[in-house]
């Protein structure tokens, strides 16, 4: 297998307090050892809800933050310090929401320039074709340049997110959340361009987004993030038809579906746990209909089902 | 709760600490000989040799600053050569008259203000709104000291309604009554800037608040005008208008001084002003860091007050 | 800057404020080619000359100067002093303030610990120490306000600045290489500069009335230069017998600093960027009805029926038609879904009904909302206010926004309860704790002592759904409830919403943009686009076998679960935006089945079928069911 970029026992923890009074400080993980490989020329999905850890792990893979431990592997190279810069020319960000990823107070221009200039050293002519490309691979009119971010709506400002992310030269593209701010009718456009864009640039595209079907539809293989670790991955056809973590058939289940009628077990808490108090054992216990006692004494670890999806559970669904 | 109140009362050892060192850098900034400048025409070289020793000017900077630092922890802030007194016992004779001012034109300004604030932002736009903010405009842009000589021009010299000047009448009774007709003209004069200033931000700060979607929720349950604007506006305006006032009492406390020198007023700032034309260093040290710290504690009480009003406020 | 100055000059009281302060700069810089006595020539035998005697317009002090020249050489002092002040204050602050806010961490504690120190004085603690140390004279006043107001510019500034680190541009920048020292100089600063200019222009003001403060207690200016506050200061000995030379200085500074705030306010509305928007405003408690609204109520048997709304809103010049003739008739129990886009006008529509569509720059232009009989719109805000809650209630998006945060769920509860009935509070306590258990809610006599930051999302939706709840309304508007709620969370409130309705006989209005929503808990459902309803019918006629074109391409460019990887089909072009709407069809440019006649003039709504109406003049076949 071709792997582009791996991460290896990544964690993030942040450092907390208890009480107003207390001196005692502790830590809060918010990424707890995440490991995962991604192949050359393939979109890897990330799904999981709010506060699940996953723009923490993301902002970690672009070098924004620095891992507590744990390695980053770029097409064989190590990156262990958290530079931007040195990341940048490998690894680029789309972001989530497209108008406050622009300064406001900047043309197109200048902010199509800065990864060129800084990143790559280009002088005038040469920036000026480039961004004439880009702009033609992400179906932006050249005129749009001397403009300012106000003037765009999100689906275009998205398209300038992407062509400046693009502009570095990356080999793999972050993308958190690029189409849960835009409205329904534009996000399959924005969707539909990443995917010509990847053919065309040969990218690898790491994609996050709590919408399961948007990711099931742009991902090859799908990985499912619950407070703090992966719970399962496995491929975009079987992750939701066929889900083995109880969790993944819980948001499977949950995702409304046109014919499908609501069908819900009342029971099922849906508090997530505290992170100031984490449990013990498996983080997903309390909501599973499946837990037993083995369960709260001991956290499950990530092993191989067959062919290339594992999962995080005791008792995984057949 | 009580939590809270111990963290907020040990996070002001550190700032305290902050204001004699920052007090003890400006007056070791002080030009010359202070013990010259003590003497005025008595400096001879042993004399000032000798005042020096008393005064410990002659050892290190920092060993300086810890014994005026333990000195004052024990009540002695040194004697004032002007008025050949206690520092101390000077600054407590003068900051009681200081404080009558200074409590008064606070609460008098903090309820006006937030009212007229509240008040106006409700009729955004309308005649109320206007003038209001007409006068508001009046208020902060004028020099309380001016706004003071005029006040005594009017009411005390043309309409004889209050004495000129001073804290109690030079005959007769020191009455609650004679004490009021004293203070009515200063404590006004003084509340007028600070007023203007909690009215403009209580009537941004409701602006802000009657935007958001709670007031809308309020409106949706059907509930009256009156109750949204005073009930939900109000309170969650107060939020962001209470840090003010304790800001506010900060420039009550300031503007006191000018309204002191105008209305003759025995209080702290006036003692301090003349204190500075008169070169009494120890004096002024005593009365900035004496003054400073009683603001220090009366923004713990802010503190505490908002942490009430604010559930979200760690306790 | 032309944008700029016809904003500013739309506030007169800033624009005459601006006359006026550049009235007395020119004169300021002016003085000294002037005709005007020598302000410091003492001539004794002249003191206390009335104003307009002889050679001296204004009179002259208690030394016999002539006191419009004083006034004149005064003013250009003060108003020197004060800009200086202020900007040194706001360099030096601003500096300090960018910096702590951009590195934070250990950088911001230790200098902000310093600002907060420096904030522990009264201001003029701190001036009159710093001029004890430095002696009196006007440089050192000067300095001393400059050293005074820092902490305001820096507190100020690193508050803007770390709202701007965090902002995703930053990160961005980051990402495309650039240094830190870069980063606060193209990226910050820009974000940051029109902060430190409101924050400069609303206390030039103050720092004038400062410097002049000093002056007035013989610490700043010494004589014989003067500058207004030690004009004053001179005068107060006068101030019985010969009044006028203190009222001179007086007011000029009282002139100088009202029309520095009015410019001061001017410069911080126009930098506002709300100003352009309308929100600078505040909503009123009703939706305005514009009065020539024709009298177009059809009484009908049905619960709700909206007939030919139209909602503008007014902004500057410019109208946005953002509900543009919309009906649709909601049944006793049914459950009505509206679906579109963001700038469809759904949530318009919705917020119409209650008349609480922001107003201004929101109005209702024209069409009924008639409630049993009753047009809504005609309604006093006396009766509209005993139909609020009542009737209908409303449920909204972001339950965290919408609640009060500073009463518990049980006062906010409590307070829905009350406002349509008076009852005891025991009985409100008992109502309160009953409309918990409705929503599901664990151990609600814990929760009613809660504050909403307290629960989790879902919770605070429960929690807005319980207050809806409270009167017993006949409809509860539904704004979007779970948009803001993740999945597993949305498919519970959904399942609550559907019990609710089975066991109250409710009747429900469910505003949405998933077709899964709709699916799953809508009989009927209306279409949005643009402001106008497209398509309407039974819901699972039309998730089936959509007529309107836009319904088809909108449904199919959605991916659905369970499919796997795959292509998309996506609707090319972007909505129309609403202050351009086209003469036709909106739908039209984007469109595969458009011709002409879609362009050239509006399309009506017409029935299909039994219970199905679209608005094209080419709907899609409908496949039969």
């Amino acid at each position: 297998m071709n792997v582009s970029f791996q991460f290896d026992k990544l964690s993030k923890k942040f450092p907390a307090r208890k009480g107003a009074l207390s001196l005692s400080k502790f830590e809060v993980s918010a990424v707890k050892t995440v490991s995962l490989k991604i192949k050359q020329g393939e979109t890897f999905g990330l799904v999981g809800e709010s506060g699940c850890g996953k723009s923490t792990l993301a902002k970690m893979l672009v070098g924004l933050m620095k891992p507590t431990s744990g390695k980053i592997e770029i097409d064989g190279e190590i990156f262990d310090k958290p530079e931007p810069k040195i990341f940048g020319k490998k690894i680029q960000y789309v972001f989530q929401d497209p108008i406050s990823s622009l300064n406001p107070r900047k043309t197109i221009r200048q902010i199509m320039e800065a990864p060129l200039k800084n990143l790559h050293g280009m002088k005038r002519p040469d920036r000026d074709s480039r961004i004439k490309e880009l702009f033609e691979a992400v179906n932006l009119r050249l005129d749009f340049l001397d403009r300012h971010p106000h003037e765009f709506s999100g689906g275009q400002a998205q398209r300038i997110g992407i062509a400046r992310a693009l502009a570095a030269e990356p080999k793999i593209l972050v993308l958190d959340e690029p189409v849960s701010a835009l409205d329904v009718s534009i996000q399959a456009q924005v969707l539909n361009l990443l995917e010509e864009l990847k053919e065309k640039f040969g990218l690898t595209y790491f994609f996050i987004s709590h919408d399961l079907s948007v990711v099931e539809a742009v991902s090859d293989r799908v990985a499912v993030m619950y407070f703090g670790s992966i719970v399962e991955v496995g491929t975009a056809e079987e992750i939701f038809s066929k889900p083995k973590h109880p969790y993944t058939k819980l948001l499977a289940d949950s995702a409304p579906i046109i014919g499908k009628p609501l069908t819900l077990n009342e029971n099922s808490g849906y508090e997530l746990p505290d992170i100031m108090n984490p449990p013990k054992g498996c983080a997903f216990r309390d909501r599973c209909n499946f837990s037993k006692k083995l369960c709260s004494q001991k956290t499950p670890i990530f092993k191989k089902v067959k062919n290339g999806s594992a999962v995080s559970c005791h008792y995984p669904i057949n | 709760m009580i939590a809270y109140i111990i963290k907020r009362l040990l996070s002001a050892i550190p700032v305290l600490l902050g204001i004699s060192v920052i007090v003890f850098i400006i007056m070791a900034l002080i030009p010359g000989d202070p013990a010259t400048a003590i003497l005025g025409s008595f400096a001879t070289p042993e004399n000032v040799e000798k005042l020096n020793r008393d005064l410990g000017l002659d050892k290190p900077m920092i060993q300086r600053y810890f014994i005026w630092l333990g000195n004052m922890l024990q009540g002695d802030f040194g004697r004032s050569f002007s008025l050949n007194k206690d520092v101390l016992d000077e600054i407590s004779e003068r900051f009681g008259a200081t404080l009558v001012l200074a409590g008064v034109s606070f609460v008098l300004c903090s309820i006006l203000g937030v009212v007229a604030g509240a008040l106006s932002a409700s009729r955004q736009f309308g005649i109320t709104d206007k003038l209001i903010t007409l006068s508001v405009l009046i208020g902060i842009s004028i020099p309380s000291f001016f706004l003071g000589m005029m006040m005594i021009l009017f009411f005390s010299v043309q309409l004889r309604w209050f004495p000129v000047s001073g804290m109690w009448p030079i005959y007769g009774a020191r009455d609650l009554s004679a004490l009021l007709s004293h203070l009515f003209l200063p404590a006004v004069a003084l509340s007028v800037v600070a007023t203007g200033v909690i009215a403009r931000l209580s009537r941004s700060a409701m602006l802000e608040v009657l935007r958001q979607d709670f007031i809308r929720t309020a409106r949706a349950k059907g509930l009256s005008e009156a109750r949204v604007i005073w009930r939900h506006a109000l309170k969650a305006a107060m939020v962001s208008v209470i840090p003010v006032l304790g800001v506010q009492a900060g420039f009550v406390l300031s503007g006191a001084v000018y309204i002191e020198m105008v209305f003759q007023w025995p209080g702290v700032g006036r003692m301090l002003v003349e204190a500075i034309l008169k070169r009494d260093i120890l004096l002024v040290q005593g009365g900035v860091v004496f003054v400073a710290a009683c603001y220090v504690m009366f923004n713990i009480v802010v503190d505490i007050i908002q942490s009430l009003l604010d559930p979200r406020i760690k306790t | 800057m032309t944008r700029f100055m016809a904003l500013f000059a739309r506030s007169q009281l800033a624009f005459i404020g601006l006359i006026i302060l550049s009235l007395i700069l020119i004169l300021a810089i002016l003085t000294p080619w002037l005709p005007l006595n020598d302000p410091n020539v003492i001539d004794t035998s002249n003191r206390f000359k009335r104003p307009f005697s002889e050679d001296s317009i204004l009179g002259t002090d208690h030394l016999g100067r002539d006191l419009l020249s004083r006034l004149l050489w005064g003013t250009r002092l003060s108003i020197a002093v004060g800009l200086c002040a202020a900007i040194i204050a706001a360099f030096i602050g601003s500096a300090i303030g960018v910096i702590a806010g951009f590195y934070g961490g250990h950088t911001d504690n230790i200098i902000m610990r310093g600002v907060d120190m420096l904030m522990a004085f009264p201001y003029i603690l701190l001036a009159l120490a710093i001029v004890a140390a430095l002696g009196p004279g006007l440089m050192n006043a000067l300095i001393a306000v400059a050293i005074v107001n820092i902490p305001f510019f820096a507190r100020n500034i690193r508050g803007v600045t770390l709202g701007i680190v965090h902002r995703e541009f930053v990160d961005a920048a980051r990402l495309s290489g650039m240094s830190n020292a870069k980063i606060i100089i193209n990226e910050i600063l820009p974000n940051v500069f029109p902060v430190i200019v409101v924050a400069m222009s609303t206390t030039v003001g103050w720092m004038i009335l400062e410097t002049a403060g000093l002056s007035f207690l013989g610490l700043g200016s010494q004589p014989p230069q003067a500058d207004l506050g030690s004009m004053l200061g001179e005068a107060r000995a006068a101030i019985i017998t010969s009044p006028y030379t203190s009222v001179v200085p007086g007011v000029m500074i009282l002139i100088i600093v009202m029309a520095i705030n009015l410019v001061g306010d001017g410069i911080r509305d126009v930098l506002d960027p709300r100003l352009k928007s309308g929100a600078l405003s505040t909503p009123r408690s009703t939706t305005e009805v514009a009065k020539n609204k024709s009298d177009a109520g059809l009484k009908t048997q049905t619960l709700l029926s909206i007939n030919g709304l139209k909602t503008e809103f007014r902004i500057g010049n410019r109208i946005l038609k953002a509900v543009n003739d919309v009906s649709l008739t909601v049944d006793k129990g049914q459950c009505v879904g509206i679906i579109g886009e963001s700038g469809s006008g759904k949530s318009v529509t919705a917020l119409s009904i209650m008349r609480l569509v922001s107003s201004p720059p929101g109005i209702i232009t024209d069409g009924s909302i008639d409630f049993k009989g009753d047009d809504l719109l005609k309604l006093s805000s006396e009766d509209l206010r005993d139909f609020r809650g009542k009737k209908v209630s409303y449920v909204f998006q972001d339950p965290l926004s919408t609640l009060h945060p500073l009463y518990t769920v049980g006062q906010q509860l409590s307070e829905a309860i009350q406002s349509h009935n008076h009852v005891g509070k025991l009985e409100k306590h008992k109502k309160a704790l009953e409309l918990l258990q409705a929503v599901r809610i664990s151990n609600p006599e814990k929760r009613l002592n809660s504050y909403p930051h307290e629960l989790s999302g879902g919770m605070r939706q429960r929690i807005g759904i319980a207050m809806a709840l409270a009167n017993d309304p006949d409809i509860i508007i539904a704004d979007e409830p779970t948009t803001a709620l993740d999945v597993t969370v949305q498919a519970q409130i959904l399942k609550l919403f559907q019990d609710l309705r089975r066991e109250k006989g409710l009747a429900l209005v469910f505003i949405t943009h998933d077709f899964g929503v709709i699916s799953q808990i809508c009989d009927k459902v209306a279409v949005m686009y643009a402001g106008k309803v497209v398509e309407t019918g039974p819901a699972a006629e039309i998730l089936k076998s959509p007529a309107h074109p836009y319904t088809a391409r909108l449904k199919s460019c959605v991916p659905e679960l369970g499919q796997g990887k795959r292509n998309l089909i996506a609707i090319p072009g972007f909505p129309p935006m609403i202050d351009n709407m086209p003469s036709g069809c909106a739908f039209a440019s984007r469109c595969g089945k458009a011709e002409q006649n879609c362009q050239s003039a509006m399309v009506d709504i017409k029935k299909i079928g039994q219970e199905r109406a679209v608005r094209c003049l080419f709907p899609e076949e409908i496949k039969a069911g």
